[in-house]
């Protein structure tokens, strides 16, 4: 049986609608992930997990026990909140206390338990410490100690890296990675950021406006969004309103406005569609001056528009002869060149293989 | 601003000597060997053995510590309470009804007490005394207290919540050290209100009971003799090491963050 099931449940506020009858059912032992953009509903659903709020409809059953009417304190869940909550008038040594202090472990046992949390989170020595004295991640990794020591069944953590800086991030995740793994307590993660959503999770689950638009593993999510608002969600994507022309077993001919024909692999649930969205990420178009890879069935001449250089890729913004702009992303990888290809101006052919695109039906 | 520090300093020095000379003033004059607060003479303690035998003098003080104590104890209890009700469960009612003791005139609130007491009843002196401080110091308490938790990190009750305390609990270990502050600074308000108050005591003071700053009044209606100095540089003093005390206890109220 699953650990956590959450079961069509439903948050108000007057008459706005943050939570829309969402379900999901979650393992033990997962790192599953809540994504969506600021205002989706992502901290409403923790709050109710956790039990600072109470859902208007539906159900919210841990471990075979319904929630409703149990105080977070009675429940094995633990959080790691945005602000990480420290108490600042505890030491990080009293921080971590607390919760086995609560729970009425043995007062011989707490300051074994709390170093080996200290050392879970490469703390050792900082016991001393107040939360006013520690950087931003070692805040961070107090929070998560104070929040694993008693071993909780469930960890939600709501944004817990959004404050760091982009280096600080990469290694806390890598860190997180490998503390889930260790511990093996399930994590519920919520964060908008899709990158790092991708890099943590067993599973996401992509919300929108309150509803989940789509659960499933990174690698799916990625290649096979099932609708345009997780296409456009979670990377880069060009998507092309379509009609379909002609559909001939595994194979769909598109119609795209300003572009022209378009051929793709059809799709689960695809057979007698008409109209659509083509989604196209821009990693899978080939660009050169004259396209040399005979893979690619989809061909279009144009000129580069505008770039976007970002170290590693460089995003070329092509325009067709047809008028529509596709964006194309080229690895800076050529060994001595220290940025682009292409200027703009350049006369360029791009194209992309039958199955680079991803049909979405509407 | 920058350019003209000195504008500033000027404004700043004659502040301060607007606020502390007059306060000088009776301090120097309390050692000063003369009946008159006219010219200084020579040094002398006197004024102060004076104090210790007026027996009048020593048991307004005694009342007035006495009525001080537990005027701000209650009032600090009954204060945190409201200031934590009125913050917790955003009342709107309660701040008004809470601020209202201090808003009035207090010639107001002395007329309305009197008349509540007869009405009931109670023979006026000290317990009336101390009824009608705790009415007024209440609310100073409770306004001190609720703005130190508005100050407060919510998320900082739910985390205590989140690991597994009970609302007692998370209120006694969490919420209660973190306001400890406002709370020591309003029960000391709430002591130097209650010592200095004279229009409140006056009315609610009956026949009997007689306080520090009822004497003083007392006293003046005569002259202005150096033993007025002398008792006015004493409360002073309390005052001061109470201050002293409290930026100690809890120097962030104080300091500012
Ligand atoms: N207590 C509340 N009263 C009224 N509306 C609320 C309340 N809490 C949240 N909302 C609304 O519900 C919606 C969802 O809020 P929520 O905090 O769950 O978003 P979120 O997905 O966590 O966003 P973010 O990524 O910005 O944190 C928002 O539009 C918010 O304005
Ligand atoms: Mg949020």
């Amino acid at each position: 049986m699953a650990l956590l099931e959450i079961r069509s449940v439903t948050r108000r506020f007057r008459d706005f609608v943050a939570v829309d009858g969402v379900s999901l059912s979650i393992q033990a032992g997962e790192f599953f992930t809540l994504l969506g953009p600021s205002g989706c509903g992502k901290t409403t659903l923790l709050r109710m997990i956790a039990g600072f709020d109470q859902p208007d409809g539906g159900q919210i059953v841990i471990d075979g026990k319904d929630m409703a009417g149990v105080p977070p304190e009675e429940r094995n869940v633990h959080t790691v909140f945005q602000s990480y909550a420290l108490f600042p008038h505890m030491t990080v040594e009293q921080n971590i206390a607390f919760p086995l202090k609560m729970s009425r472990c043995p007062a011989g046992e707490i300051g074994a338990r709390v170093r080996e949390a200290l050392d879970d989170v490469s703390l050792l020595g900082m016991e001393k410490r107040f939360p006013n004295e520690l950087s931003g991640g070692q805040r961070q990794r107090v929070a998560v100690a104070r929040a694993l020591v008693n071993r909780p069944k469930l960890l939600l953590l709501d944004e817990p890296l959004a404050a760091l800086d982009a280096k600080l991030k990469e290694k806390m995740q890598l860190e997180l990675i490998a503390l889930q793994k260790e511990v093996g307590i399930t994590f519920i993660y919520v964060t908008h950021d899709q990158e790092e959503a991708l890099a943590l999770s067993h599973r996401i689950a992509v919300m929108n406006k309150g509803r989940v638009e789509q659960l499933d593993e990174p690698a799916v999510l990625y290649s096979a969004p099932k609708n345009r608002f997780v296409a456009d969600f979670i990377g880069e994507c060009n998507l092309l309103d379509c009609t379909v022309a002609l559909q001939d077993g595994g194979t769909l001919d598109l119609d795209v406005a300003q572009l022209g024909r378009v051929r793709a692999a059809g799709v689960e649930g695809s057979a007698g569609a008409t109209q659509g969205t083509l989604a196209l990420r821009p990693e899978k178009v080939s660009i050169a001056r004259a396209l040399a890879d005979e893979t690619c069935v989809n061909r279009f001449r144009g000129k580069v528009h505008d770039y976007l250089y970002t170290g590693d890729v460089t995003l070329y913004i092509v325009e067709v002869e047809g008028g529509r702009r596709i964006e194309v992303m080229l690895p800076n990888n050529a060994v001595g060149r220290s940025s682009k290809f292409f200027e703009p101006g350049d006369a360029v052919e791009i194209g992309w293989r039958e199955d680079a695109g991803h049909f979405l039906r509407d | 601003m920058r350019r003209r520090p000195w504008l500033v300093w000027t404004a700043g020095v004659l502040t301060y000597l607007f606020l502390y000379v007059p306060l000088i003033i009776v301090v120097v004059y309390s050692f000063n060997d003369s009946r008159l607060n006219a010219e200084w003479v020579g040094f002398t303690t006197h004024w102060y053995g004076e104090l210790l035998r007026d027996e009048q003098m020593i048991e307004a003080a005694w009342n007035s510590l006495l009525i001080g104590v537990v005027a701000s104890a209650v009032s600090t209890v009954l204060g945190t309470m409201a200031g934590y009700a009125i913050y917790r469960f955003r009342l709107r009612l309660l701040p008004i009804l809470v601020v209202m003791p201090i808003a009035i005139p207090e010639i107001l609130m002395g007329v309305s007490l009197l008349i509540f007491f007869v009405m009931l009843n109670l023979t006026l002196g000290l317990v009336s005394i101390i009824l009608s401080h705790i009415a007024f110091c209440v609310g100073f308490v409770a306004i001190v207290v609720r703005s130190r938790l508005s100050g407060m990190d919510e998320s900082l009750i739910e985390a205590a919540r989140d690991l597994g305390a009970t609302p007692v609990q998370a209120f006694r270990l969490v919420t209660l050290p973190l306001i400890m502050p406002g709370i020591v600074a309003g029960a000391l308000m709430a002591f130097t209100l209650s010592i200095d108050d004279f229009v409140i005591t006056f009315f609610t003071a009956g026949v009997d009971s007689v306080t520090l700053p009822l004497q003083i009044y007392s006293m003046i209606k005569i002259a202005v003799t150096p033993e007025v100095n002398a008792v006015s540089t004493l409360l002073m003093l309390l005052t001061l090491v109470l201050i002293v005390i409290a930026t100690r206890l809890a120097p962030g109220s104080f300091r500012g963050k």
